[in-house]
């Protein structure tokens, strides 16, 4: 039943994925896709969490804390960009 | 001194919760402490006097308790939040009245600014743009009045009370 | 044991849904700075949710995960506040429903002294490209 539940959230996610992945696509500036990767990011976050917890694999919690620093570095490096150039 | 005691503090917290299961499983807990107490200590000494972000932080018993309450009033406003976005998004019309309007603040400390800018962006229909002096640059997704005077005691006052108590 | 199990699968569930509303905005808003709200805000609650869920079911993962939950409500308005301000200096075209934009003002009073006419007109080109 439990993990019923948490199977399911994770399917929600990654349909959240899916639908700002169609803001990737279609743009049309360079700043919306960068949202839609900002967001894109967020969800894989919770999404390695909750393949870690369903697999019982620890590890993936340290992943998931690698990904949020590097995405987040990501995004604060293509807005610099776009602004002003590196 | 203070600036330098908060960074120790801080990056000691960061290093216990990342290494707390180790430290359940192993049998050395005070050298695994004391090994993040020297890092820490030696990381702060080498990097905390670039910007002393925390030095004038108040650590009165009243800022204490406002920064103990903060996160409360703060959860509330990020829930309130959600809900709005949520009405607004699936609403088929789509309900939104955008504007950037100006606001003024009266904090002074570059911290208790980047506070109140982060929990601006976290509450009902607002963004933070730009900052430019003492003004903030606000994007309201739906502008109830685009006069300065009115838009700042609709957005700043709420988080400025307890922000001047902690930082000023 | 399974309490917790399902307790944790229902706050996880309403983060999930919070994740999805959030995409959907991305998705439907007109303009790039609606698109931020929705995509910051939606999404913050929604992780800080799912990772909760998780912190019920999973007692032992609770300091990696308060961590990760610090981390993103730290950082999430931080690169949507980067995000918002280069828009803003790129001259993005903003929704036809903006009401006033006090900002513009500031930048055109300060326009003469640097490049900001190079950069406008850029962007003006590059917005007249985007539309279609």
């Amino acid at each position: 039943m439990g993990n019923m539940l948490f199977l399911a959230s994770a399917l929600i996610a990654l349909v959240a994925l899916g639908v700002s992945a169609i803001r990737f696509f279609r743009g049309p500036d360079t700043l919306d896709r960068v949202v839609a990767f900002d967001v894109i990011t967020i969800i894989s976050i919770s999404l390695i969490a909750i393949i870690g917890f369903i697999m019982q694999r620890s590890v993936l919690i340290d992943v998931a804390l690698v990904y949020a620093l590097l995405s987040f570095l990501g995004v604060i490096i293509i807005a610099k960009y776009v602004e002003r150039g590196l | 001194m203070r600036n330098w005691v908060i960074v120790v503090i801080l990056l000691l917290g960061t290093w216990l919760l990342l290494s707390a299961d180790v430290l359940m499983s192993t049998t050395s807990v005070a050298g695994s402490i004391a090994a993040g107490v020297v890092v820490s200590t030696a990381v702060a000494l080498l990097f905390a006097g670039r910007k002393m972000l925390y030095k004038n932080i108040r650590l009165t018993p009243k800022a204490l308790v406002y920064l103990l309450f903060y996160p409360l009033v703060f959860l509330k406003a990020l829930l309130i939040a959600n809900l709005d976005v949520a009405r607004r998004v699936l609403s088929p019309s789509l309900p939104i009245n955008p504007a950037i309007v100006e606001v003024k603040t009266n904090l002074i400390s570059p911290l208790g600014r980047l506070v109140l800018a982060n929990s601006i962006t976290l509450t009902p229909g607002t963004l933070t743009v730009d900052i430019q002096g003492d003004s903030l640059y606000i994007h309201w997704i739906d502008a109830v009045s685009t006069d300065v005077q009115s838009a700042t005691e609709k957005i700043v006052r709420g988080f400025e009370t307890y922000l001047e108590v902690i930082y000023g | 044991m399974e309490i917790t199990m399902i307790a944790g699968g229902v706050v996880s569930l309403s983060g999930s849904l919070f994740l999805l509303l959030g995409a959907l905005g991305v998705v439907r808003m007109p303009d790039l700075f609606n698109r931020i709200q929705a995509g910051t805000k939606a999404t913050t609650l929604g992780t800080m949710l799912f990772l909760a869920g998780i912190a019920i079911a999973e007692p032992s993962w609770i300091p990696k995960l308060l961590l990760l939950i610090l981390f993103i409500i730290f950082t999430n308005p931080v690169s949507s506040h980067v995000l918002a301000r280069s828009a803003h200096h790129t001259g993005i075209r903003m929704s036809d429903k903006t009401v006033v934009d006090h900002l513009a003002k500031t930048t055109e009073q300060r326009g003469s002294e640097s490049l900001q006419g190079d950069e406008q007109e850029i962007a003006a080109a590059k917005s007249k490209g985007g539309e279609r």
